[in-house]
């Protein structure tokens, strides 16, 4: 009972924090505009036709599952370095478990990024990427699942580095060629062979995919857009989820202290 | 004299050594003390003594590479929940979330030591919790302020928050890393006019480290450490003593005269650097003894007794060359 107040305390301290810090919530509005508005557009105009899809609605699921992914594990990652700093110190030196702050931060990311997913959902309504009410229903579940596994791919990123500066040094390079290896701006339903096994093997991927079968629900490109049906993109997410939070976890815990 | 220590020790350090992983030299090189229950306990030294590596390693937030330490009996590395439960900290750097409420921030203290059950809101906490926060921020004069964002508040009223908040869950031991670092000298002696009213009212041990000395001559006891390991260790009236012998200063119009007499006197004298007159370091005898013998005329006669400073100077001057 304990714990679990912890955890949601961790969390909620997030989603509160967001909350209070107008710039940034400016930012995470203009941010998936530029993408889905001004990429998505030019895009949809230039190729939307010779592809034979709607460009608007494939770059708006990417960057819906990219933005949220990354924000989840951004999160986490920054939990390394906030230990020097802010109210972090206190979650550190506090007479909780270390897994609770690792949950309740997956958590409190998860919520913070979610509030990121809301308005460009909304964006992508106006931009009339056809979506059924059904259809935005469903996308909130895989919003969510996006979140999670980005959390726990945060975490698992910290376990494998030591210090937090190389954390946050070289994250940028086990996330950035995801971006293309997860296709979310560029088609990959053809992939060179030196590609494919990256590709298989970068968790934004299933995240994306899980996406763009929400919102390729039922359309007649849907084998030309979705790479996976969704039940094997959510065991696929669930085997990953799992596989980085203990392991990331287990590692994490051990090192903290072992400086 | 150590059984006695043990018994009532809050805080047992013995042989403490902490190497970093990517280091060749110790940050902490076998340091040993004893915190007493209510002392105020000053750990003083300059930057990279290893003061801040030591309180983390009390804190629970580094792990010692050997040695032991023991917090009210309950071992740091076995069991660190129990030593956290029982101890508050006031770190270096600002702990606060500027963005959030004083209250916000004490109220997140509070959930995370699972003094109240978690709530969304501030009405929604139970009473206790409400009255509790009423009372403290009535105490520095934040009725107000408490529900505004920190960031709205001066430097030296966010550290008595966070003091505030450290004391939340009544630790017995507090921990004061450097805690006016940043503040300017009306904050400073504010907030040690609010130290010493925490002590009078809580029943609460203090444990600062500082590179201030004017702060740790407070102390009940102070510990100096310099390279990592402990260089002096008691009172500041024992570490006066130890470190410098008192000493006075004659002169005379003939110094060959007053030279001749003090070597019959079998004093132990030398010329000081600064004017050429005698330094007789008093070595148990008292001033009065030593100029009655004197039969010479003097011209200068002054005594000297160290400062902390002088003795804290020595100390460290000599290691930083």
């Amino acid at each position: 009972m304990r714990e679990i107040s912890a955890i949601l305390t961790v969390a909620s301290r997030d989603v509160t924090k967001l909350l209070r810090d107008r710039p940034r919530m400016i930012f995470t509005l203009v941010f998936p505009f530029i993408f889905i508005g001004l990429m998505g557009g030019t895009l949809q105009s230039n190729l939307g036709r010779a592809a034979g899809f709607n460009f608007i609605g494939f770059i708006f699921s990417g960057v819906l599952a990219m933005t949220l992914f990354q924000s989840a594990s951004q999160g986490l990652i920054s939990l390394l370095e906030d230990r020097e700093n802010d109210f972090s110190q206190e979650m550190f030196v506090s007479p909780i478990s270390r897994y609770s702050i690792v949950l309740g931060k997956i958590l409190g990311e998860t919520g913070v990024a979610l509030f990121q997913g809301i308005p460009t959902i909304a964006l992508a309504l106006i931009l009339r990427v056809p979506l059924t009410p059904l259809q935005v229903l469903l996308l909130l579940p895989a919003c969510l699942l996006a979140c999670l596994l980005g959390g726990a791919f945060g975490v698992a990123v910290l376990s494998l580095l030591t210090s937090q500066r190389s954390a946050q040094q070289i994250f940028p390079f086990l996330i950035f060629p995801q971006f293309f290896l997860a296709g979310i701006f560029n088609p990959i339903k053809i992939l060179p062979w030196y590609l494919a096994p990256l590709s298989l093997i970068s968790p934004l991927r299933y995240a994306v995919d899980l996406m763009r079968n929400v919102v390729y629900m039922g359309r007649p490109e849907y084998d030309r857009v979705v790479l996976f049906d969704a039940p094997t993109n959510l065991l696929l997410m669930a085997l990953m989820f799992a596989g980085f939070l203990v392991v990331g976890t287990a590692v994490f815990v051990r090192q903290e202290t072992n400086r | 004299m150590t059984d006695v220590a043990s018994e009532t020790a809050l805080v047992e350090v013995r042989d403490l050594v902490k190497r970093y992983k990517k280091s060749d030299k110790n940050a902490v090189d076998g340091v040993s003390f004893d915190v007493r229950p209510g002392e105020f306990f000053a750990l003083l030294g300059p930057n990279g003594a290893g003061k801040t590596t030591t309180i983390s390693i009390l804190t629970t937030t580094l792990r010692p590479t050997s040695g032991q330490v023991l917090i009210g009996g309950v071992d740091a590395v076995a069991d660190a929940a129990g030593v956290r439960r029982q101890v508050g900290i006031i770190f270096q750097n600002p702990s606060l979330d500027l963005n959030l409420s004083g209250e916000e921030n004490v109220r997140f203290h509070a959930l995370l030591y699972g003094l109240y059950p978690y709530r969304p809101f501030f009405r929604a906490m139970p009473r206790d919790y409400r009255r509790q926060v009423t009372e403290l921020a009535s105490v520095l004069g934040l009725e107000k302020e408490i529900f505004k964002p920190v960031k709205t508040l001066s430097g030296g009223m966010k550290r008595k928050l966070e003091i505030i908040r450290g004391l939340m869950h009544r630790p017995r031991l507090l921990f004061l890393d450097e805690p006016t670092s940043g503040l300017d000298a009306a904050s400073r002696r504010s907030l040690w006019d609010y130290l010493r009213q925490v002590r009078r009212e809580h029943d609460v041990t203090i444990f600062l480290t500082t590179h201030y000395l004017e702060e740790a001559e407070e102390a009940d006891r102070i510990c100096i450490l310099d390279k990592g390991k402990v260089v002096s260790l008691g009172t500041p009236e024992e570490i006066k003593a130890q470190l410098l012998e008192e000493h006075l200063t004659v002169d005379a119009a003939d110094r060959r005269a007053l030279q001749r007499e003090l070597e019959g006197m079998q004093l132990q004298f030398q010329p000081n650097g600064q004017d050429g007159a005698f330094d007789i370091t008093l070595n148990g005898h008292t001033v009065q003894e030593i100029l009655r013998r004197i039969e010479l005329p003097l011209t200068t006669v002054k005594t000297h007794s160290p400062s902390l400073e002088d003795a804290y100077l020595r100390i460290v001057g000599a290691t930083m060359e």
